[in-house]
């Protein structure tokens, strides 16, 4: 049962993120990668992270790419935004040093055994996931809280309209 | 399940999205690939807490969660400025920084 969710969640999430990349309209790519998170929440939960899980939807496929929507129709994608990629031999290039680095990593993965799942997951428990998050996490919680400040300042000043 | 299946999955998720940042030119469709690679590197983070049976992982794809965000806004915001200065989205248009 599990290995049936994890191909099918999987094999969403892989031809979602194929079609990411392959798609020429900017706004059908983005409506794929939504497609792609959402499957890859689904696979959070069969890793029983229901929290990552439900921050992936809300956040993820949420918040930031609501905005991502906004500024492809912003930017009017249906006229302007549609013009031929890079040349013809970085395209199938890429993907060659992509596979050659993939079968490296997978010959490295083949030696590398770590033992089943634990059978009752203690990671999943959310009481222990906040008890980390603010005792021994506590200053980087604290100092991302400054990062979304930064962003917030710097998405500001630089889409204002005179700089 | 094996915890190999879902390194796998990553890997293969992480090396679609580094194709796409290397092979398309529109800046929203790299910032879009890059937020795949950014999936395909929790996925794998989330399996090792799972299998590891340490909450670690999933705190660090917490905090992943959080850059990325700052990281959409300021780059959605560059797309803004970059397609009001130069009226275009193409990424070797916009090379002044380039020697």
């Amino acid at each position: 049962m599990e290995a049936l969710f994890f191909y099918l969640l999987g094999g969403t999430a892989l031809v979602a993120a194929v079609a990411v990349v392959a798609l020429r309209r900017v706004f059908y790519a983005a409506g794929a990668l939504i497609v792609c998170l959402c499957a890859v929440a689904g696979l959070y939960l069969l890793l029983e992270a229901p929290f990552i899980a439900a921050v992936q939807v809300i956040v993820y496929a949420g918040a930031i790419m609501v905005l991502f929507l906004f500024v492809i129709m912003l930017l009017d994608p249906f006229a302007a935004n549609v013009f031929p990629d890079k040349s013809r031999r970085l395209r199938l290039l890429a993907p060659l040093l992509m596979a050659l680095a993939l079968l490296a990593l997978y010959a490295m993965l083949r030696t590398y055994r770590l033992g089943g799942a634990p059978g009752v997951s203690a990671a999943s428990s959310l009481e222990r996931l906040a008890e980390t998050l603010f005792s021994e996490y506590l200053l980087p919680f604290e100092v991302t809280s400054v990062l979304i400040l930064v962003a917030i300042i710097g998405a500001v000043v630089l889409a204002k309209r005179r700089i | 399940m094996d915890l190999n299946h879902y390194l796998i999955l990553s890997a293969l998720l992480f090396a679609v999205g580094a194709v796409g940042v290397i092979v398309r030119r529109n800046v929203i469709s790299i910032l879009l690939c890059i937020e795949v690679m950014l999936n395909a590197v929790n996925l794998s983070f989330v399996a090792f807490s799972r299998y590891l049976d340490q909450v670690h992982g999933q705190i660090f794809v917490f905090f992943v969660m959080v850059v990325a965000a700052a990281e959409a806004a300021v780059g959605l915001a560059l797309a803004i400025v970059l397609y009001r200065n130069r009226r275009t989205l193409n990424v070797d248009d916009a090379d002044i920084m380039k020697w």
